[in-house]
């Protein structure tokens, strides 16, 4: 027993030393394993997205990518933890649509500035939903309804207040000449307990993406009315927004890498090119579209802009929405 | 027959065994490590899953859970320390069970009844799955608000001595799930500013504070007084399980029927359903006296229902894609990627492929007999630990299992602030299980009901206009005034028999 303890420690102290041997000579970013912080639950697709990335960062740059999910209040904590990390380069995450929208709400400060925008890899489209018996045929008489008589329609927000298909139907109906204030919006924890509501009963018009509704329209309990999208997604037979009603909207969900503000440049350099060939990979692509997941593809200075066009977008769906708080 | 034929040739092969037998040891030990929950065991076989086929993938998912769901009983028979939050029911129960000497019984009946629960769970998703889901898919706010109403209504038949501090208990784990952003308002709410707090109090470190740290404080402040355990060897744990099933079928059954029903409504899993039929088995128990005090009959029905809910939570999911729980949420996933899209189609499609899901299912629990009595012997080792060796070691892993849940320091601490209230409640006679329950339904009870008044545009007859919620109404509103009604029954009768 004494003996086996002995030559663990020595194998340790050896390793240990190898080691510090080593550190000065490969100096490249990463020499040890990266945290990959993910702002929602393990299982989602924001965390199945993350951990395939992960997966390709780490067979690309031989160094354990570790997920980790924060999870709570609306994604704030997590996205707080990526950005009070220490910007070394060994913690990294992955951050979405709801970064623009919490310093609108009142639920924490952050903003576009506060990260360093490595890539963008996602974007999925919102669309809009009706149940099966509902008496509404099309996306066109959706609108005239709810033109018609604002206070008749109770409207899922699909997600949390002012999540990501909330805003999307929201910038909608703004398109639209709507006014989105003037609806009852009953919010869920989610697009699955939304689209349950609506098959209920419960509400009468709830957006979500078409991947999420995929087994209830198969079922044939849900029918979506339009994609805000300016071009149709594959396998469904939703109608773009300007098909349905002569408006081009593209709304809906992203996903992107990001890391604290001032990320040694080194890093930032290396890792957009790892995350370039892996977005660009046949196992990449593969799993996003068996998911449904939408790719996308924006790096640097042009995720920066995309980052505050979005946050800046945010603002004017969620001030007419009526949740803006500042 | 065909197709179950073929469903067989699916599951035989000999890499769906492998991968079941692994993921049943897989299974079995993160149950048994608290905080680490059975949810976390799938998300965390989901990135091996992307190397199998759509059949050992599931297999796998199905077979972790299980195994985990019924290994968090492990740790909470012998050290009150719930290994997943589903265990929380009955932890206080099985660990009395165990200072008195019954562990065996405490951790056979959890076995074997976790094994029926589970079986049953998976004959009822079998044959009445279409059915059941379009009956689940009924389930607006309204309904949700009743249900989460009555499963609060447990706490106080819960509560082992005093029902009046039972409800104070319950009013403070309310309280508590008040911190964080509202569901429904998007407003931080007591954070002070902290952003770790905007996810409010995370579930799973505050029911390790709650239950493991405040048994180490009571060792602490009293190492003599705290009676040392009777029990230091386990006898065989299968040993009258058969007559315990014979006793207590009907609360087998009951428990059974409730988990998978429970498992079966979107949003609410195994912890939920043990806790209901925990309290309903004290309700319709013939001696509710005994229960907290290390009674098996508790144990038996919950220790089917977390279990039973395991299958039931597969129902929607696989007929809708709506998930039950949030295992299946992430199995659903799992099955987009395998290019197995769940609807009532998949019946139609692939039904090979499900029925060697099903079979999964029951190779899985029956595969939880010899594996738990494994994990059993191995923990027995536990018992004839010296108590001053074994507490700071149990205080280390409940370090451990709080960071885990969300690699953050913020768990560590929730664990020990919550220990420490804990200590102090139970002391004064207030228990602790009220708390957890309030905190796993608060949040449900909070977001449905005023989801519900906004759709009712603020009218409460909402509450009763549609037939599933009305009834559901009736019944709690039913239930709340029951002791009223009753001791009015008896008056008149006391006065009737007078006259």
């Amino acid at each position: 027993m004494f003996k086996t303890w002995k030559s663990v420690a020595f194998a340790a102290s050896a390793m240990l030393g190898l080691a510090a041997l080593a550190g000065p000579a490969q100096a490249a970013w990463p020499e040890r394993p990266v945290t990959v912080i993910v702002p929602w639950a393990a299982g989602g697709g924001t965390d199945a997205t993350a951990r395939m990335i992960a997966k390709l960062l780490q067979d690309e740059l031989k160094q354990p990518f570790n997920v980790v999910n924060r999870t709570g209040g609306g994604g704030v904590v997590g996205h707080s933890a990526i950005a009070q990390a220490p910007a070394d380069g060994y913690t990294i995450g992955v951050i979405t649509i709801e970064i623009g929208t919490y310093r609108w709400l009142g639920q924490s400060d952050l903003k576009t500035s506060d990260y360093t925008p490595i890539a963008l890899y996602n974007f999925d489209p919102g669309a809009l939903f009706v149940a099966a018996n509902s008496p509404v045929k099309n996306a066109k008489e959706a609108l005239e309804a709810l033109r018609a008589d604002p206070k008749k329609f109770k409207l899922a927000s699909g997600s949390s207040i002012g999540g990501a298909w909330h805003m999307a139907f929201g910038s909608l109906m703004l398109k639209a000449g709507l006014k989105p204030d003037q609806y009852t919006w009953i919010p869920s924890q989610g697009a699955a307990p939304a689209l349950q509501e609506l098959v209920a009963g419960g509400t009468d018009f709830a957006p979500a993406s078409l991947p999420e509704a995929k087994s209830l329209l198969d079922a044939g309990k849900l029918r979506s009315l339009m994609v805000f999208d300016t071009k149709r997604t594959p396998g469904y037979d939703a109608p773009t927004s300007m098909e349905a009603v002569g408006q081009a909207v593209k709304a809906g969900a992203w996903r992107g890498v990001a890391g604290p503000k001032g990320m040694p440049k080194e890093a930032v350099e290396t890792l957009t090119r790892a995350l370039e060939k892996a977005h660009k990979s046949a196992e990449f692509r593969d799993f996003m579209t068996s998911r449904g997941f939408g790719l996308e593809w924006a790096a640097g200075a042009e995720f920066v802009k995309f980052m505050e066009q979005s946050e800046a977008d945010c603002g004017t769906v969620l001030k007419a929405i009526g949740l803006a708080k500042n | 027959m065909e197709t179950i034929l073929a469903a067989f040739a699916l599951i035989l092969d000999p890499q769906v065994l492998w991968v079941i037998l692994a993921s049943a040891f897989f299974g079995m030990f993160v149950g048994s490590m608290p905080g680490l929950s059975a949810t976390m065991a799938t998300a965390l076989l989901v990135p091996v899953t992307f190397f199998m086929g759509p059949v050992p993938a599931i297999a796998a998912i199905v077979t972790t859970t299980a195994m985990a769901i019924f290994a968090g009983d492990i740790p909470g028979c012998f050290l009150r320390i719930p290994g997943t939050p589903a265990s929380a029911a009955y932890t206080d129960e099985a660990y009395m069970m165990t200072r008195q000497g019954k562990g065996e019984m405490a951790l056979g009946a959890a076995l074997v009844f976790s094994v029926i629960g589970g079986v049953f769970g998976t004959i009822v998703l079998m044959s009445f799955a279409p059915a059941l889901a379009d009956f689940a898919l009924r389930f607006s706010s309204f309904e949700y608000f009743w249900m989460a109403l009555l499963g609060l209504t447990c706490a106080v038949i819960i509560s082992p001595q005093s029902q009046l501090k039972g409800i104070v208990s319950l009013i403070l784990g309310l309280m508590i799930s008040c911190i964080g952003i509202g569901v429904a308002t998007g407003y931080p709410r007591f954070t002070f500013g902290y952003f770790e707090l905007t996810g409010g109090v995370p579930l799973i470190p505050a029911l390790v504070g709650m239950f493991a740290v405040s048994e180490i404080l009571r060792y602490v402040v009293a190492p003599r007084l705290a009676a040392p355990p009777v029990q230091t060897r386990l006898g065989n744990i299968f040993t009258g399980q058969l007559g315990l099933i014979r006793t207590y079928r009907k609360g087998l059954l009951r428990g059974s029927v409730i988990g998978t029903l429970i498992g079966a409504m979107p949003g609410a899993g195994a912890d939920i359903a043990a806790w209901v039929s925990y309290a309903t088995s004290k309700k319709f128990s013939r001696q509710p006296e005994k229960f907290g005090t290390g009674h098996v009959e508790g144990i038996v029905e919950a220790g089917a229902a977390n279990n039973a809910a395991l299958g039931g939570a597969w129902i929607p999911a696989l007929v809708f894609g709506i998930p039950g729980d949030s295992i299946t949420a992430i199995a659903i996933g799992v099955l987009f990627m395998k290019g197995v899209n769940p609807g009532p189609t998949i019946f139609m499609n692939n039904p090979e492929l499900l029925y060697a899901v099903f079979l999964s299912f029951i190779l899985a629990n029956l595969l939880m007999l010899p594996v738990g009595w494994l994990a059993i012997k191995s923990a027995g080792r536990l018992l004839s630990v010296r108590r001053e060796i074994l507490m700071p070691i149990i205080l280390l892993f409940c370090i451990v299992g709080a960071f885990a849940t969300n690699n953050t320091v913020f768990g560590v601490t929730t664990m020990l602030v919550m220990g420490v209230i804990a200590y102090l409640l139970e002391e004064n006679g207030f228990p602790v299980a009220p708390i957890i329950l309030g905190l796993v339904l608060g949040s449900m009870v909070e977001e449905n009901f005023i989801s519900s008044m906004q759709k009712a545009d603020g009218s409460i007859l909402g509450f009763f206009s549609r037939p599933i919620a009305g009834t559901l109404g009736a019944v709690t509103v039913l239930i709340w005034l029951s002791p009223l009604l009753l001791w009015l029954w008896r008056r008149r009768r006391a006065a009737g028999a007078s006259a």
